[in-house]
């Protein structure tokens, strides 16, 4: 018969020599590569205590920027949620009144801002759509929750943390390697 | 202190005895679970059980809480009397191994000297068969009682099994009998640790190979586990089975496990016999204890042996099980035991 590719192997029918049909050598040998799987380093992370470090492109949570002064970049421009092929995201705008310049960059604002979690596929579209530098993947990820509900995370949820005011809880948000 | 002509001491010292030995063996036994999955984990690289208490030490004591506070379920179809003598049975025949097996030598208090042995009788390695025999019941009868084919299979599988392998093993075990002479288990321990004797190991290697496939096979332990094949038989003859009732079982194999560990050390490694050191110059209680440890050794190396094995080769198929007992291991131990007869009669002259 041709064969399609020359990768194929003919398997070997011979009947087995006598060594082989003693078992117990081969047994043996088996013994000796588990025995010495006893002195080989385990990979294991012990998961609560430890934790893995995610790569630097690793994609998880969102979270939403601030910009240096502390305030929200996102403009609800609503991109992100176009972009979204999974279609988690949901927002709403509100614009921004006298005084409150310090809260917000510009004079749109997203009032309510929601990702589904359990929809939301982290391709990471949303962070490439956003013409604010507003939206950005972070290397944590979310958390076992008991409820539906309780995966649709609003703004609370998402606003990174003011890093001139809490930046433990900044760094945290955003996640440990890229720093 | 004698009533009804009976040494009532005696009696106490042996109940005490008795107490002892069967809540050691518990105790070990339930360890041995413990130790399995740590070898298991270790032989996999990972690092096993280490959550309850410190290294994990308490989670044989979880896994006996789990066990107890799960739901005692008993199937409607099942026969509800031999369902429960089922696991009873497999737990009771471990047991009543360790009757005969010499732990020690005597030690001596006040002033009586108590053998560690709980019956000296001079058919012992009988009796051991005798009731390792018995344990293929409560394989049978568990399985037939839940009235389930998978349990049902996977007991013709363990009866047939065992029926196979035992005729091996007493093969094997004759050639150790015409060595010694005696079928007391003391007197072959006795023999093996005389200054200047061997082991019976030296004289019977191709014997404790075979003694050995056949205990594990004996025992259902992996490579010959096919009453507890999990891919065919969904879990085998305990399918039904849960709550204690199911840890009754797991028990039994353990407890198996070390009572075989203990008759191979017997048979051929001495018994407590530690190598190189003549035990009559040492006072008799010191002698015993080093005897008990060097017996508990043993037993340990034994049970990891058991534990690598399991961990290393897959399981046999039913025909490759029977073509390995009837086809090799009876041959083979039917001419280790002309061969043996015939060095015997050689250096009688």
């Amino acid at each position: 018969m041709q064969a399609l590719t020359n990768r194929a192997k003919e398997v070997s029918r011979e009947p087995m020599t006598f060594m082989e049909r003693l078992y117990l050598p081969n047994i043996v040998k088996g013994m000796a590569i588990t025995f010495s799987h006893i002195f080989k380093k385990q990979p294991t992370i012990q998961y609560p205590e430890q934790k893995r470090e995610f790569s630097p492109v690793f994609r998880g949570l969102h979270v939403l920027n601030r910009d240096a002064e502390g305030r929200e970049n996102c403009t609800a421009c609503g991109l992100c949620a176009v972009a979204c092929p999974a279609e988690a995201i949901t927002m709403e705008a509100a614009e921004r009144m006298p005084g409150e310049e310090h809260l917000y960059r510009e004079e749109k604002y997203a009032a309510k801002y929601e990702i589904n979690m359990l929809r939301c596929i982290f391709c990471g579209l949303c962070e490439e759509a956003c013409p604010k530098d507003a939206i950005y993947l972070s290397e944590t990820f979310a958390p076992a929750n008991f409820t539906r509900k309780g995966f649709i995370y609003g703004k609370d949820d998402l606003l990174i943390p003011d890093k001139n005011k809490a930046p433990e809880e900044y760094a945290a948000a955003r996640g440990a390697a890229r720093g | 202190m004698t009533l009804l002509a009976l040494d009532w001491i005696l009696m106490l010292e042996k109940l005490i005895l008795i107490a002892i030995i069967v809540f050691a063996s518990l105790g070990i036994a339930l360890y041995t679970t413990f130790s399995e999955r740590k070898v298991a984990a270790v032989l996999q690289d990972r690092p096993g059980p280490n959550r309850a208490g410190p290294m994990g030490l308490l989670q044989p004591l979880a896994d006996g809480l789990k066990l107890i506070m799960k739901e005692e379920i008993i199937p409607n179809s099942a026969s509800k009397g031999l369902f429960i003598l089922g696991p009873a049975m497999a737990m009771t025949a471990a047991l009543m191994t360790c009757a005969v097996i010499p732990w020690s030598s005597s030690v001596e208090l006040f002033g009586r000297k108590i053998d560690l042995q709980i019956a000296d009788i001079n058919i012992g390695i009988l009796y051991v068969f005798g009731v390792v025999s018995m344990g293929v019941y409560g394989i049978m009868i568990g399985g037939w009682a839940s009235n389930n084919k998978f349990s049902l299979m996977a007991a013709l599988r363990g009866a047939s099994q065992a029926i196979s392998y035992e005729l091996a093993m007493g093969l094997a075990l004759i050639a150790v009998l015409m060595i010694s002479g005696s079928l007391s288990l003391k007197t072959i321990v006795d023999q093996q640790m005389a200054p200047g004797a061997w082991w019976n190991i030296v004289y019977q290697p191709l014997g404790f190979i075979l003694f050995f496939i056949c205990a594990m096979a004996e025992c259902n332990r992996t490579p010959f586990d096919l009453p507890e094949a999990e891919n065919e038989l969904n879990m085998g003859y305990h399918q039904e089975y849960s709550s204690m009732k199911l840890g009754f079982y797991l028990f039994a194999e353990y407890v198996n496990m070390i009572m075989s560990s203990a008759v191979m050390a017997s048979l051929y490694f001495g018994g407590y016999d530690v190598p190189f050191l003549d035990e009559s110059t040492l006072a008799p209680n010191i002698a015993a204890i080093i005897g008990v440890l060097s017996l508990l050794t043993k037993i340990v190396i034994f049970l990891f042996l058991f534990m690598w094995i399991r961990w290393t080769i897959p399981r046999f198929r039913y025909d490759q099980l029977m073509n390995l007992g009837w086809k090799s291991l009876i041959p083979l131990a039917l001419v280790n035991m002309l061969a043996t007869g015939a060095v015997i009669l050689w250096q009688q002259g």
